[in-house]
C-alpha cells in the first residue's frame, strides 16, 4: 500500500479538540454513504499523528490533468475515474469493472499505469495525471495507436484506451521493451470482443520500430 | 434497370481488399463517444434496488426516506407489491438523484418487504422422473413469459408446438400487448391451437416431445461399435464491457431523446412508445459507438424505461441509468446451457449410422429449447429427447449464433470420441461422413483441407494420450460448423453534393464488427471515388431504418441498400452529365475520382467537375434491401456458410491447466468486403471461444439462490498472454464471391469450444465433459481414467 498522501504534511493546525476519535475517524472514512453535513477539511489526530480529514461531504479538490489544471468540488469518496469522466467529461478511461480488474480506466499518474476507478480523486492532487486524451500530437496519432489502427487491435473499442494508456506506461519506463514485457505490462487489461490478435501485432510492430 | 449486381472481381478496386477500418482512429485516441461517455445538461443519475432473492413476493415498498434525501428528483417503482422477483437481481425500485452516491445512498434507505419464495438456480441433470410433459399454455404460462423476457421466437415455438388451455379473445391480446409482447407473438397467441388443460402443477422440469428419424434401435443393434458420453456448455454470460444502460431526457412533455447502449438503434422507438404512452414518432434515438452487444442489446429494457418515466418526474432532465457490473453480470444476459448424454453408432470404417441424445439445459425462466444436435452431421437414424429446467437465474438472451456452440460442443464431442473408439484420426471419421454433413459438404471437404495444412494436423496428430513429455500432454482437436446469415431489411440515403461531397445517411449501428468501413468500402467502389470523400452518418432515428445487428444480417443489409443507392446516384449523376460529354448516361462509368465515357478515357470529368454540373441541388437516391430475397432483383446477399476449427492444446498433466498453443479458422462469407476486418471477426472469435472453453461460467449457488462470480475477476476473461498464434484463412474467389455478401458475426465463434474440447481429450486421454476446462476438471478426468485403466 502507498502513503497517505497527506501523511507527511503537517503545516495544518492541528485541532486537539475536534471530538474525532480514531474510533470516529474510521466509522466516517466506512460510513461517510449516510449524509452528514459538510465539515471542510481538518486535520485530527489518528493513530498519534496528525491525519487530515476530507468530508464527509464536498471539499475542494485540484486535479492536474493533461498538464492543465481543474479546481473541482467533490465528496471524498469520488474516484478518479468518476471526476474525469462525470465532472471534467474526459471519458476516454472507461468504467467497466469498476474495481480494478480489467484495466479499461486505465490512466498515468506521475508516469505509472493505474487503474483509476481504484484511486480516489483527492489521493490524486497535485499529481500530473495523463489519458489518452494527451496521446495525439495535433492530428498525428501517437506510433502506439497507429501500431493499433494498422494492426486491427480495436473492435468495439470500448477497452481500447486502456490498453493503449497502459502500453505506453511501459515504453515510457522501458523505451527498449520486448514484445514479453509489453504483454506482461498489458496483462492487467481485458478485450471481449478478442482483438488480443491484432494487439499482438501493434507490440511486434511497436518493438520493431523501437518506437 | 440499373445494374445493382457486385463488380466482377477484375473491376474491383476496393471490395475484398486490406482496408482499415474507418473508426479506428477515434477509437485508439480515446475520441468515440459511447453511450456512457454522454453526459447530458444537469444529468441525473439513476440507481436501481434489486431483489436479493432468486424469487420472492413483493410485500410493501417503503421509499419515503429516498425521497426525502436531499438531491433525490425522482423515484420509480418497477415492481409493486404484489409482484414477484423472479431471479436475484430483478428490478424493484429506481431512483434519480443530482449525483450518483446520492442515488446510491437513497437507494440504501428504500425498505422493501420480501416473501421469499422457493426457487431453483440449479442446471444440474434432472432427477429420473422429474420431467413434466409440456401441456398447452394457461393465460399465466403466457403471461410469466413475456414478463420474464423469454425470447419471441422461442415463446411462438411454444404456442406452436403446445397450443393454448384457454379461449384467446381480444382482452387478452391487448393486456399480453401492453406487457411488452411483440406482433410476432401476439400473432402466434391468435394462431395457437386450443386443447384442453393439463393436470398438474408446474414443474420446473419441462420435457419437450421426443424426437425420432429412421429407426435407431435397429442402427444401434447393427453397429460395430458405440460410443457413449456427456459433454455440455454451462450458462455464460455477455460480459459486454459497455454495460446496458441509456440516458433518456424529455425534451418536451412529448418528445423523448434517448442515448442508448444498443444493437438496434432503427428498433428501440417502437418498444419505448407503448410503455412511455408517446408515439415512436416523437421517440429520437441516438448511439455514436456501442461497446459490445454479443446478441444481449436488442431491447428497449426495463431500466431503459425507468430512466425516461424517472426522466419525466424529474421535470424532463436527462437521467442515465447504466447497469454496474455486478448487475451488467447477472440480469442482462445470458446463454442458454446444454448438456446431453449421447450414444453413437458406426460401422467399423467410420460411417456413422445413429444418434441417441437425451440433453437438457436451462434458459432461465423460460426453459430454452433443444439445441440442434447432432449438429451439421444428418445421421440417419436418431432418436433425442430434451427437458428443459426453468430456472430463477435471470433471462436469456441471444448470445453469437444462439445454440450452436453448445449444439458444436456435444455433437463434435461425441463424434471425437468415436473417432477415438473406433482408432481412427478424427480429420479421417470426419472427412469420411460429409456425404452427410448438409449442402456446404463439399466447402467442408476444402475447407478441412486447407485447415489441416494450416494446423500441421497429419504431422503432429497422435492417437490419444499418446504425445506426453514429461508431465506436459499435447493434442488436437476439430470441429466444423454452419450459420444462416441473409441480410436484413435495410434503407440507405446516399445523396451527392454539387460541390463533390459524399453523404450517406442510415440508421444502423457498428458494433465493432467493420459495419462502418463495409457501407463507406461499397459507396466509394460503386461511385469510383475514395472512401475518406464519403460522409458516414448512422446511430439515429433521424436517418432511413436499418435492421438490427442481429444473426449475421448486417452485412448483407447493409451492404446491399448501400450498393442500390450507390448505383442509383450515379446513374442520376450520369443523366445529369451525360450532355457535357457527348455521350449517353449508359456510356458513362465512374473511375478513379473520374466520370467518363467508356472506352475513351480521354473524354472524362473529374469528379468534382461532373458534380458541378448538377447545378445548386444535391441528388439523394435511397437504396433498400428488403429482408426477403425473393424482394430483391438482383439479391445481392445469400445464406448457409460453413467454417473449419482446430486446436492445438497442451495439458499439464500435474496441474491440470490447459494451454492453447495454436488455432486455426477457416471460413466462408460469401464476397468479403473488407477483408481485414472480416479476418478480425474470425480472430476475436477464436480469442472469445477460448475464453468460454477454458473460463467462463455463471456460477449460481442453490443456497442463496445468487451468482457467486457477478465481477470480472471471478467471471474470467481470456487475457491477451491466453491467447497463441491464430491462424485464419478466408475462403475467397470463385465458388464464394459469386454467391453474394454473408455476415460472418456469429460462425466462426461456433467451433473454437468444441475444438479445444476435443484436443484437451486427444491431449490427455480423457474427456472433459463439460466446458469451461478447468484445472479442476481435468485433474478429475484424468483420476477416473486412471482409476478405470488401474
Amino acid at each position: 500500500m502507498q502513503d497517505h498522501p497527506l501523511k507527511d504534511e503537517p503545516k495544518e493546525k492541528v485541532d486537539e479538540n475536534s471530538g474525532v476519535s480514531r474510533r470516529d475517524f474510521l466509522k466516517i472514512s466506512t460510513i461517510s454513504a449516510a449524509a452528514v453535513p459538510i465539515l471542510g477539511t481538518k486535520v485530527v489526530q489518528a493513530a498519534g499523528e496528525p491525519v487530515k480529514v476530507y468530508g464527509p461531504g464536498k471539499v475542494p479538490v485540484e486535479l492536474i490533468v493533461n498538464g492543465q489544471k481543474h479546481a473541482l468540488q467533490l465528496e471524498p469518496r469520488v474516484t478518479l475515474l468518476d471526476a474525469l469522466r462525470d465532472q471534467l467529461e474526459i471519458t476516454g478511461a472507461k468504467r467497466v469493472c469498476d474495481r480494478a480488474e480489467c484495466g479499461a480506466c486505465t490512466v498515468m499518474i506521475e508516469n505509472k499505469a493505474v487503474y483509476a476507478c481504484t484511486v480516489l480523486a483527492i489521493e490524486a492532487q497535485g499529481k500530473a495525471i495523463t489519458t489518452v486524451e494527451s496521446m495525439m500530437q495535433g492530428e498525428t496519432l501517437h506510433s502506439i495507436q497507429q501500431a493499433f489502427v494498422d494492426n486491427d487491435a480495436s473492435q468495439c473499442g470500448f477497452c481500447t484506451p486502456g490498453f493503449v494508456v497502459a502500453f505506453k506506461a511501459v515504453l515510457d519506463k522501458y523505451p527498449d521493451a520486448t514484445p514479453e514485457q509489453i504483454r506482461h505490462g498489458l496483462s492487467g487489461n481485458l478485450c471481449r470482443c478478442g482483438t488480443y490478435h491484432g494487439i499482438h501485432l501493434a507490440i511486434a510492430q511497436t518493438t520493431q520500430k523501437g518506437a | 434497370m440499373p445494374d445493382y449486381n457486385w463488380p466482377d472481381a477484375e473491376h474491383r478496386t476496393l471490395i475484398g481488399k486490406r482496408i482499415s477500418r474507418v473508426d479506428s482512429p477515434i477509437k485508439v485516441s480515446g475520441r468515440a463517444k459511447y453511450t456512457y461517455d454522454y453526459h447530458g445538461a444537469n444529468m441525473l443519475f439513476g440507481k436501481i434496488l434489486r431483489s436479493p432473492y432468486a424469487k420472492a413476493k413483493i410485500v410493501s415498498i417503503d421509499t419515503s426516506a429516498a425521497e426525502k434525501l436531499p438531491g433525490v428528483k425522482a423515484v420509480e417503482i418497477i415492481q409493486k407489491p404484489g409482484t414477484t422477483a423472479q431471479w436475484a437481481g430483478d428490478e424493484i425500485v429506481a431512483v434519480a438523484a443530482v449525483d450518483e452516491s446520492t442515488a446510491e445512498d437513497a437507494v440504501r434507505l428504500i425498505r422493501v418487504n420480501y416473501q421469499p419464495m422457493s426457487y431453483l438456480v440449479s442446471d444440474a441433470e434432472p432427477p429420473a422422473g422429474a420431467g413434466e410433459a409440456a401441456g398447452p399454455m394457461s393465460e399465466d404460462d403466457i403471461d410469466d413469459a413475456i414478463s420474464n423476457q423469454v425470447p419471441d421466437a422461442q415463446l411462438a415455438q411454444s404456442l406452436q408446438e403446445y397450443g393454448v388451455a384457454f379461449k384467446v379473445d381480444d382482452d387478452f391480446l391487448n393486456d399480453m400487448k401492453g406487457e411488452g409482447a411483440s406482433d410476432a407473438v401476439l400473432a402466434a397467441i391468435r394462431q395457437a391451437s386450443y386443447h384442453a388443460a393439463k393436470g398438474g402443477g408446474h414443474s420446473a422440469y419441462q420435457k419437450t416431445a421426443a424426437q425420432t428419424h429412421g429407426d435407431p434401435d435397429k442402427a444401434f443393434a447393427e453397429a460395430d461399435v458405440v460410443s457413449e458420453g456427456l459433454y455440455g456448455a454451462p450458462v455464460i454470460v455477455h460480459c459486454c464491457l459497455e454495460p446496458h444502460g441509456s440516458v433518456s431526457e424529455w425534451t418536451d412533455k412529448d418528445h423523448l431523446f434517448t442515448h442508448i447502449s444498443t444493437q438496434n438503434v432503427s428498433g428501440i422507438a417502437a418498444q419505448m412508445a407503448d410503455p412511455l404512452g408517446v408515439s415512436a414518432a416523437n421517440i429520437r434515438v441516438h448511439q455514436d459507438n456501442i461497446g459490445g452487444g454479443f446478441g444481449s442489446k436488442f431491447a428497449a429494457d426495463r431500466w431503459d424505461i425507468t430512466a425516461a418515466r424517472l426522466s419525466k418526474k424529474a421535470g424532463g432532465k436527462p437521467v442515465r441509468i447504466m447497469l454496474e457490473r455486478d448487475a451488467e453480470l447477472k440480469v442482462a444476459g445470458a446463454r442458454p446451457s446444454a448438456y446431453a448424454r449421447v450414444k453413437v453408432a458406426a460401422k467399423k470404417d467410420g460411417t456413422i449410422t445413429a444418434w441417441q441424445s437425451q440433453s437438457w439445459g436451462t434458459g432461465g425462466p423460460g426453459g430454452g429449447g433443444m439445441p440442434p444436435v447432432p449438429y451439421v452431421f444428418g445421421i440417419p437414424n436418431q432418436h433425442k429427447e430434451h427437458t428443459a429446467i426453468r430456472t430463477n437465474i435471470g433471462p436469456a438472451r441471444a448470445w453469437r449464433a444462439p445454440n450452436h456452440p453448445q449444439a458444436a460442443v456435444i455433437t463434435m464431442g461425441a463424434l471425437d470420441d468415436l473417432a477415438a473408439k473406433l482408432n481412427m484420426d478424427p480429420l479421417d471419421l470426419w472427412l469420411k461422413n460429409l456425404e452427410i454433413a448438409g449442402p456446404r459438404r463439399d466447402v467442408y471437404r476444402e475447407e478441412l483441407a486447407i485447415a489441416a495444412d494450416l494446423m500441421g494436423w497429419k504431422e503432429k496428430w497422435r492417437p490419444r494420450g499418446q504425445n506426453v513429455s514429461g508431465h506436459i500432454a499435447r493434442g488436437l482437436g476439430l470441429s466444423i460448423h454452419t450459420w444462416g446469415g441473409r441480410g436484413h431489411e435495410s434503407d440507405c440515403d446516399l445523396t451527392i453534393h454539387s460541390d463533390g461531397s459524399v453523404d450517406i445517411k442510415m440508421g444502423t449501428q457498428d458494433l465493432g464488427t467493420g459495419t462502418r468501413t463495409t457501407i463507406v468500402i461499397v459507396a466509394a467502389e460503386t461511385l469510383g471515388i475514395p472512401i475518406e470523400a464519403i460522409n458516414l452518418y448512422i446511430g439515429d432515428t433521424l436517418y432511413p431504418p436499418s435492421g438490427g445487428s442481429g444473426g449475421s444480417t448486417t452485412p448483407g443489409g447493409v451492404s446491399s441498400s448501400t450498393r442500390r443507392a450507390a448505383v442509383d446516384a450515379r446513374e442520376a449523376l450520369f443523366a445529369k452529365v451525360a450532355p457535357a460529354l457527348n455521350a449517353q448516361p449508359a456510356d458513362l462509368e465512374c473511375v478513379n475520382s473520374t466520370v467518363r465515357v467508356k472506352g475513351d478515357p480521354r473524354r472524362s470529368l473529374t469528379w468534382k467537375q461532373a458534380c458541378s454540373k448538377m447545378g445548386a441541388m444535391p441528388l439523394t437516391a435511397r437504396g433498400h434491401n428488403d429482408q426477403l430475397p425473393s424482394k430483391n432483383h438482383p439479391d445481392l446477399t445469400n445464406s448457409g456458410v460453413g467454417g473449419v476449427g482446430m486446436a492445438d492444446v497442451e495439458a499439464d498433466l500435474e496441474t491440470g491447466i490447459v494451454k492453447i498453443k495454436k488455432m486455426v479458422a477457416v471460413q466462408d462469407c460469401g464476397l468479403i468486403i473488407d477483408l481485414k476486418t472480416a479476418e478480425s471477426s474470425c480472430y476475436g472469435a477464436l480469442a472469445m471461444g477460448i475464453s468460454y472453453a477454458l473460463f467462463e461460467e455463471k456460477v449460481m449457488d442453490q443456497a442463496t439462490g445468487r451468482m457467486l462470480n457477478p465481477n470480472m475477476e471471478f467471471y474470467r476473461l481470456a487475457g491477451l498472454n491466453d491467447i497463441p498464434e491464430l491462424v485464419v484463412h478466408m475462403m475467397t474467389g470463385k465458388g464464394y464471391d459469386e454467391r453474394g455478401v454473408i455476415g460472418l458475426g456469429e460462425p466462426p465463434v461456433i467451433s473454437p469450444g468444441a475444438a479445444i474440447a476435443n484436443a484437451v481429450a486427444n491431449a490427455i486421454g480423457a474427456r472433459v465433459s463439460f466446458l469451461p476446462i478447468t484445472p479442476d476438471k481435468v485433474l478429475a478426468a484424468l483420476n477416473v481414467t486412471q482409476k478405470a485403466g488401474a
